[in-house]
């Protein structure tokens, strides 16, 4: 029996997903006064290119490169034993130490809260952060875990028949896009 | 992605798909080398056992380092204090401990074929740590991945494997990896010390040292096995050193940015001169670090996943 996922309805398009984010971009430089100490940490894949390109709006604002790190969890997963399929380990390249710094951690659903919990203990193994933020494009909700959110570009209420997805230029090519899919058994 | 076999026991069987999964894994995992705090939780609640019926210092700390850094307890048995020299057999030690809920057995045994044996008696995977003149798997990956990140390539470089190819179980896991991987590889030793056929591996055999270093891109010595030697298959090691051993003199055939390998541990002024082991081409060091990346990659590729679906 194999899962298809239809598409159920499109809940941004690339020009809100920009806005959004410019909006997300504003509201981390008003929390944090300014652009100091601060390093954006994209969680591979997704969470990559939404780090790249908040550095890139708070660069346009403010007119200070913020510096960008690339994060792999998949060495701190707590289902590694119970996937059918073992996940490809990537690099985690953060680089600037972290020590010290406001890290906010990028991704583009935040769902069951494990990806960031996993994300928080690789995190605390590169040092010892003043404190860490989260920024997801999407708030699916279902927390397994009490975890939330400091910036998020769009809640959308889901049920758990349904899968976010993002397409992002950078990973998926084509235009950027978030949908709704429906899981039909077939 | 994952490997197709529960064990690693050699080279000449394994896949290039495999061998490439297994580079590819340990270059990610390599950052973890360089952290101020070395260590994930991936593989834990996981045992790895080394067992070790030969010395050593590289290989056994080495995938001891492996698994602490990823979590895994692990346990050592040097056969010299355990009940092996009570006469227990490879097979009942190695059920003992299968039994007391190991997740991996490496093991390095001076019996060629040893390793193939134990993964046939035990459910749990099994890594070959070197059995006799056979294979060394894990050096060959490991000298696989130091050159690949120097060169950026193996396919079309030229290798030179130097030495006392007989006995050596590197040089036979460095021929089955890296021709496979589209490498040319040649070997050169005192006729003594070539095996008969070798050819048949596919790769060229020399007796005269020059002509196999002439335009190698790495040139990969091997230890001259003393222990192995009392047969007396050739006069004298300065006899050796002066014939075979590796110097600048001798180098200076080999492309300009050539690559100087070792697996270590070496006989300086024997197989290879301080100068050159020592010198701007050597990786020797390198290559011991980066054993530490490929074994933390072995571990996490066999006990990292669904195993058990895998096994069968």
């Amino acid at each position: 029996m194999s899962i298809n996922l239809v598409e159920k309805a499109q809940i941004m398009d690339a020009e809100a997903i920009r806005r959004g984010m410019v909006r997300i971009a504003h509201e981390i430089i008003e929390r944090n006064k300014g652009t100091q100490d601060l390093i954006l940490i994209g969680i591979r894949r997704r969470g990559v290119p939404i780090a790249q390109r908040l550095a890139a709006i708070i660069e346009e604002i403010e007119g200070s490169r913020v510096p960008v790190g690339v994060l792999d969890i998949t060495l701190y997963r707590d289902d590694l034993t119970t996937r059918t399929e073992q996940p490809v380990v990537h690099r985690t390249e953060v680089p600037v130490p972290i020590a010290g710094k406001t890290v906010v951690l990028a991704d583009d659903v935040l769902y069951t809260g494990r990806t960031i919990r996993a994300a928080l203990d690789a995190l605390m193994d590169l040092g010892r952060p003043a404190m860490i933020q989260v920024a997801v494009l999407t708030d699916r909700g279902h927390r397994e875990l009490p975890i939330r959110a400091d910036y998020v570009v769009k809640n959308v209420p889901t049920s758990k028949r349904e899968v976010i997805e993002c397409h992002l230029t950078e990973v998926d090519g084509g235009a950027d896009r978030v949908m709704i899919m429906e899981k039909a058994e077939g | 992605m994952r490997l197709s076999s529960k064990d690693i026991l050699g080279l000449q069987e394994m896949s290039t798909t495999d061998m490439q999964l297994i580079l590819d894994t340990a270059e990610s995992l390599k950052e973890i080398l360089s952290r101020p705090i070395k260590k994930v939780p991936t593989l834990r609640g996981k045992t790895v056992l080394t067992l070790f019926y030969e010395p050593s210092t590289r290989t056994r700390t080495s995938f001891e380092l492996a698994g602490k850094y990823m979590s895994a307890d692990t346990v050592n048995i040097a056969t010299t204090t355990s009940s092996v020299v009570k006469g227990e057999t490879l097979r009942d030690t190695a059920k003992t401990v299968e039994v007391m809920g190991m997740d991996m057995v490496i093991m390095r045994h001076p019996i060629s074929g040893s390793c193939y044996y134990l993964s046939k008696v035990l459910d749990c995977s099994v890594i070959n740590a070197g059995d006799g003149m056979h294979e060394h798997p894990t050096q060959g990956l490991l000298d696989m991945f130091t050159i690949r990140q120097r060169k950026g390539r193996l396919k079309g470089l030229k290798v030179a494997i130097i030495g006392d190819i007989f006995h050596s179980r590197v040089a036979r896991s460095n021929i089955w990896g890296l021709t496979k991987m589209g490498a040319e590889v040649v070997v050169a030793g005192p006729s003594t010390l070539i095996p008969p056929y070798i050819e048949e591996m596919g790769v060229k055999a020399y007796t005269r040292v020059e002509e196999a270093i002439e335009g190698a891109d790495v040139v990969n010595v091997l230890r001259l096995q003393l222990e192995r030697q009392q047969r007396g298959l050739f006069p004298s090691t300065r006899e050796y050193a002066r014939i075979f051993g590796i110097n600048q003199a001798r180098l200076v055939l080999a492309k300009k940015d050539h690559l100087l390998m070792h697996p270590g541990p070496m006989n300086r002024g024997v197989e290879i001169s301080t100068e050159v082991a020592d010198g701007d081409h050597s990786t020797i060091t390198e290559q011991v670090t980066n054993g530490v990346a490929v074994r933390m990659a072995i571990l996490y590729l066999l006990l990292g996943g669904a195993i058990d679906e895998a096994a069968d």
